[in-house]
């Protein structure tokens, strides 16, 4: 555990540098890669969810902790490889067709890698048959779909559907999410889930992939 | 180099910039006066859930007719002395500039008919969306998205929008980054050199097609995709208040630069930076506030009533209410609104009004703060003291953290130790700035310069 708590400090203070710094010291000290995840970066990121969630950090504090748990994951990412190790899970994120705003799925990309996810994002303004194409180039285990306008709410219908019509809609999970989203919305396009906050999504990914696992 | 003072201020003193009265009133429409006594009703609306497409245009014209007839019904019914309507165009309307252009040309046909047979003052602001911001990075002068903007500007001009407006994105390619990393100096680049240097092109453009093709009036910008995302992120806990406010404060110079280029009011109703705008040319403005809690939330809901010139509702969404649609019942809050402020001003009594607006909102929130007439008159101040965006943009943010720091200091202002932390930082980052503006652009180009154009800023 000596070797985590650096790494583990550096980030949840958010310090790029550090962070880097941790990893490398770890790893000279014959750390196990995979173990720095599991007992150093994913448990610091569930606790900057924490202080997120109880109003202790603002986004600023929660993304520039995303990013020093990335820049220490692409120092371990050959080595992880090389023991077959694989991610929790692939997501591929967009903002549907018709729509430009991407804060909120920022947000949630974000999140998402922070909790040990390979985030595959594809913009805004993203046409139906682009996230099919992803989802079957990536092998992705979720697709997450955003909106911000109630007149392009109907474009998450339309990328479920041709989901469906491409027949790869039982191969993926679907989320959803954005201001004028609602969970009664999600069962009606038929979406697996909805998150009313960027916080929850990474439980629910989880939930997702442990549902899967199961199967 | 950007620009010159545009200094005197157009109002002596704070006692003197009140709602419905500006400086420099202006004629449009049907027969409209604004800021020249009375507050109208700025009503804006907008689609249910339905797709934009071909195969739906008849029914998405469909709705524009119904909500144009009953907004228009409610109005007269209450005998309002005078009414905008805003229409936003949704970015389907925008791509498609002859759709946005059929459905100014109906909304207008709405208001000649309502003042023709019923007398009502009116005018259409017509907003076409800046879809500019879609290469990344974006091409804000040349290509595509700017010809499909400037080509739906060129067409609702000619089929009769009485005034014209924009909520122009230059610069927020680097400002929604640095809002959500927290990084001042983006936020600083960003607003104090990307922002305003695209909002001045803009609206020469903008003015030059009003002058060239019809008897549109350039009318104003809003900084909504900057200080409104701040403000909104900031009511969800993601960003501190204190920095929103800043960010509302610094965002009035971008938003100026289109009055320094052409614009002549009112500005857009998002635009809560617009009591700085009228405090420093004279311009009328338009507002939103608590009778557009049915779009977003603002801890502004009565404050920024206290200076405007029109009163909006946002937008509301074409959806059936038990009074009737939801656009006619917002027509009739907002016409109740700008009553009480009239006969407030018919009785001698504005000042009064204005103040209770003022002081039930203003240390509620740092936000509010920044926006007091007294407040509104001291950003001003400081970005008239200086010369160029990046200056004015500094010494707005130092006004605005001096005016909460005074508040926090006579114990007006209550603030959580982390707001205050981030005020401080927010303060420390604004001082350390170097006086020009080339070094941190400069240091912006090594860091973020593959992230905008630098042409499109002419840089």
């Amino acid at each position: 555990m000596n070797h985590f708590k650096p790494l583990y400090e550096a980030i949840l203070s958010g310090d790029n540098k550090a962070a880097i710094a941790a990893t490398h010291e770890a790893l000279a000290a014959n750390a196990d890669p995979m173990e720095l995840v599991t007992t150093a970066m994913i448990p610091a990121m569930d606790e900057v969810g924490k202080l997120f969630e109880s109003q202790e950090y603002f986004v600023p504090e929660l993304l520039l902790s995303g990013r020093a748990m990335r820049a220490a994951i692409d120092l371990l990412r050959p080595l992880l490889a090389a023991s077959g190790a694989q991610p929790m899970g692939r997501v591929v994120i967009g903002t549907v067709a018709g729509d430009l705003h991407d804060i909120g799925k920022n947000l949630v990309s974000s999140m998402l890698q922070g909790g040990g996810f390979e985030v595959i994002d594809l913009g805004t303004d993203v046409k139906p048959e682009r996230f099919i194409e992803a989802v079957e180039t990536a092998k992705a285990d979720i697709v997450a779909l955003s909106a911000l306008l109630t007149v392009t709410m109907p474009s998450m219908k339309l990328t479920v559907d041709g989901m469906r019509a491409a027949g790869i809609r039982d191969r993926v999970k679907v989320m959803i999410g954005g201001a004028p989203v609602t969970s009664q919305y999600a069962e009606e396009i038929g979406a697996d889930g909805y998150c009313d906050s960027a916080s929850g999504v990474v439980a629910l990914a989880r939930n997702f992939m442990a549902e899967s696992h199961a199967h | 180099m950007p620009t010159e003072p545009t200094s005197p201020l157009a109002y002596e003193s704070a006692s003197q910039i009140v709602f419905g009265r500006s400086k420099k009133p202006l004629r449009c429409g049907f027969d409209l006066t604004i800021g020249a006594g009375y507050v109208f009703p700025e009503v804006n609306f907008t689609l249910p859930a339905i797709s934009v497409e071909k195969a739906t245009w008849s029914q998405v014209v469909a709705q524009y007719e119904e909500m144009a007839t009953k907004i228009l019904e409610r109005a007269i019914s209450l005998q309002v002395p005078g009414l905008v309507l805003e229409f936003e165009l949704l970015p389907a309307m925008t791509l498609t500039p002859e759709w946005g252009a059929e459905l100014t040309r109906l909304l207008e046909s709405h208001l000649r008919r309502a003042h023709d047979r019923h007398g009502l003052r009116c005018a259409l602001r017509v907003t076409p969306t800046d879809m500019r911001d879609q290469g990344k990075p974006p091409l804000l002068r040349s290509g595509a998205p700017w010809e499909t903007v400037k080509r739906s500007f060129e067409l609702c001009i000619e089929a009769g929008a009485h005034l014209i407006s924009i909520e122009s994105i230059g610069g927020k390619e680097l400002h929604d980054p640095g809002l959500m990393y927290g990084d001042i100096r983006a936020i600083i680049f960003a607003l104090g050199v990307l922002a305003p240097r695209d909002t001045a092109w803009l609206w020469d453009q903008i003015s030059a097609m009003c002058a060239q093709k019809g008897s549109s009036i350039p009318a104003g910008d809003s900084a909504c995709g900057f200080a409104n995302t701040a403000m909104q992120l900031a009511h969800q806990h993601m960003l501190p208040e204190v920095l929103a406010a800043v960010v509302r404060a610094m965002s009035a110079v971008r938003s100026l630069a289109a009055f320094e280029h052409g614009a002549m009011g009112p500005s857009k109703d998002c635009a809560y930076e617009g009591p700085i705008i009228k405090a420093i040319t004279g311009f009328p403005i338009s507002m939103e506030g608590k009778s557009a809690s049915c779009a977003h939330f603002s801890p502004l809901g009565n404050i920024a009533a206290a200076m405007c010139d029109l009163w909006s509702n946002e937008s509301v969404q074409n959806v059936r209410l038990l009074s009737g649609s939801a656009p006619e019942a917002f027509t009739e809050t907002l016409a109740y609104d700008c009553r009480l402020m009239n006969i407030a001003s018919d009785k001698g009594e504005a000042l009064r009004l204005r103040d209770w607006l003022t002081e039930s909102d203003e240390w509620l929130s740092p936000q509010a703060a920044v926006l007091s007439p007294e407040a509104t008159m001291s950003i001003a101040r400081a970005i008239v003291s200086q010369k160029g965006y990046y200056d004015r943009t500094i010494a707005a943010g130092l006004a605005a953290v001096g005016i909460l720091r005074a508040g926090i200091h006579r114990k007006q202002l209550t603030l959580r130790v982390k707001e205050v932390q981030w005020l401080d930082r927010i303060e420390r980052e604004l001082n350390s700035l170097a006086a020009d503006e080339t070094k941190l652009t400069e240091e912006m180009m090594g860091q973020h310069g593959t992230e905008f154009d630098a042409s499109s800023y002419g840089l």
